[in-house]
């Protein structure tokens, strides 16, 4: 029996081993191909002998992504700030106040969870048209907040209920108004929360490509960085393999950064929302 | 009368002041354009000009459409690639460490879930890069002397299904690993103990012990593969864009394409209602096979 099970315990190591290398391999071999020089396609099963920038300065200098970065950046922290200040409002009001119709309006919610942006994307282009808003930052922040806040409302609506009834009764003795209830009891309690959910919202904002491709199809300085990477991998000029993927690394390097400082935080929290869904 | 005096004597009105900045955020960006795609659906339009009332006609045109039922079969393969194998690699790594104590977890969890938080553009052009005429896997392919079977795997007609459907694959099956790893380290080892008094070999000790207690973690895995495999725009735009010919074709491609490229606005307009409510019935679906048996 031990030995059995001893031989469980390294096969199925080993399997983990296998596993975590094969998902790995696609970005290590992007990334060497990236290092290498200009022209040269490493196969990715050799070690390479030198380190060469040159595919990065191109890719920088063509595919204009300090520009995307930017806007990228920009749309991501609008979208984190508005969506976190509407979802705690409303979720505040939806775990603690009385009020009819609440059911619906949670149903109404779940559905948008669920739901794929293709549902939404036609006429939210020619919404937006109308605005004239199409090719503009407003384009991407304003629909990505009404989208992003289903998922934030059931997060912060869950870490409400969770807190001690006896903090708000003690508040409410004291005579704080429900906002200062919020402002003073709730908030500082929630800050870790808080947190986790700006890291994914960032993240799922930073990711996001349908929305882009349809709204901020023609304006090349406020396109993000995965549509700047699409058309930049697209276009047939730039056939050098090393480029495109020195291009990749610089749209990933920054979720890559985030998810090395807090990927305990990042993996629990996507995991925790599913498990709400 | 009575209902809106009880409505001001209880004091509603607070609650409505909170609710109301994001009931209109997602008002105007989630709920009026779901309605107003189910309502273009119903007109022949271009975008540009006045649209023509067809009721259900373009609905009724879907089912003649050619090119809809191979679009359905490439989701259908892709729901195998995405949702069917990675949840399978999850259970049976599951299986097999059930009674163990997994070392470097947090570790194999960080690495296994990288194919999660990279957006799919990036994932696309990895990809891209390995499937390519010189990438690494041809490369290794001929390094073993089977270079005859090198080839463009996105460009042909024989393989890109498969190929993209490995890609899915290989995003997905980690996050089944570190769901089920985790779930399976949460059953009491006295049920295992137990079963194994009752003389269950290990596949009556997977089916009787770990299949039943992992079902909440599988209907999550099962929600989130499905639904990425049905609408999987951004990973077939930006590897195949549907070719080549019409060997990758999903529904969300013509979505796209429809509303976008060639101006059959009210066409795409049901297919994205069909789209939806697939997505909406498959999770519905999972979810209350979950709950039932809980029940």
């Amino acid at each position: 029996m031990p030995s059995n099970s001893r031989r469980q315990t390294v096969i199925g190591h080993a399997i983990l081993a296998v596993a975590a290398l094969v998902a790995l391999y696609p970005f290590l071999s992007v990334l060497l191909l990236a290092f290498g020089e200009p022209g040269t396609r490493t196969s990715g099963f050799s070690i390479p002998t030198s380190i060469s920038f040159d595919n990065f300065t191109e890719a920088w200098r063509r595919g204009l992504f300090s520009d995307a970065l930017t806007s990228s950046l920009i749309v991501a922290a609008a979208v984190v700030i508005g969506t976190i200040v509407l979802a705690v409002l409303a979720s505040y009001a939806l775990a603690f106040f009385p009020f009819p119709l609440k059911g619906p309006m949670l149903g109404l919610l779940l559905i948008g969870l669920v739901m794929p942006y293709e549902a939404t994307v036609i006429p939210l282009y020619y919404q937006l048209k109308d605005w004239g808003l199409v090719n503009t930052y407003w384009a991407l922040i304003l629909p990505q907040i009404g989208l992003s806040l289903p998922f934030a409302v059931f997060w912060m609506r869950t870490f409400f209920v969770s807190t001690p009834p006896a903090l708000r009764e003690a508040a409410a003795v004291d005579g704080a108004s429900r906002l200062r209830t919020l402002r003073s009891v709730l908030l500082p309690m929630a800050t870790p929360a808080i947190g986790t959910l700006a890291t994914l919202l960032f993240l799922f904002a930073w990711n996001e490509f349908l929305l882009a491709l349809v709204l901020v199809p023609d304006n090349r300085s406020v396109q993000t960085a995965p549509l700047a990477l699409s058309f930049f991998a697209g276009n047939r000029r730039n056939s050098d393999p090393g480029v495109t993927a020195a291009a990749a690394v610089l749209v990933a390097l920054p979720v890559l950064i985030s998810y090395i400082a807090l990927q305990r935080r990042m993996i629990s929290g996507m995991l925790a929302g599913a498990v709400k869904e | 009368m009575s209902g809106l005096r009880a409505w001001s004597a209880r004091q509603y009105w607070p609650a409505f002041f909170y609710l109301l900045p994001a009931a209109v955020f997602y008002t105007l960006f989630v709920l009026r354009p779901l309605g107003q795609t189910a309502w273009v659906s119903l007109f022949t339009w271009d975008g540009i000009t006045e649209g023509r009332w067809v009721g259900a006609d373009n609905y009724s045109a879907l089912l003649d459409d050619g090119r809809i039922p191979s679009a359905i079969a490439h989701s259908l393969v892709f729901v195998v690639f995405y949702a069917v194998f990675p949840v399978a690699l999850g259970l049976f790594l599951a299986a097999l460490m059930s009674r163990i104590r997994v070392r470097g977890l947090s570790f194999f969890r960080a690495v296994l879930f990288l194919p999660q938080i990279l957006a799919t553009v990036v994932v696309a052009v990895s990809w891209r890069w390995i499937y390519d005429i010189d990438g690494p896997l041809n490369a290794g392919l001929r390094a073993v002397g089977l270079g005859s079977l090198a080839r463009a795997w996105l460009g042909d007609y024989d393989t890109a299904l498969p190929a993209v459907g490995i890609v899915g694959t290989w995003v997905m099956y980690g996050l089944c690993m570190v769901l089920f790893l985790a779930g399976v380290q949460k059953i009491p080892t006295e049920l295992y103990e137990s079963a194994r008094l009752d003389g269950c070999g290990p596949i009556r000790e997977f089916f009787t012990v770990t299949l039943p207690a992992l079902r909440g973690e599988i209907a999550i895995a099962l929600v989130l593969t499905i639904t990425y495999a049905l609408r999987n725009f951004d990973l077939v735009w930006n590897t195949t864009a549907g070719g080549p010919g019409t060997s990758t074709t999903v529904p969300s491609v013509f979505v796209y394409q429809g509303a976008f490229l060639t101006h059959e606005v009210g066409s795409a307009a049901a297919i994205s209602v069909c789209l939806t409510a697939v997505v909406l019935v498959v999770t519905g679906v999972i979810m209350r096979l979950v709950r039932g048996k809980e029940g």
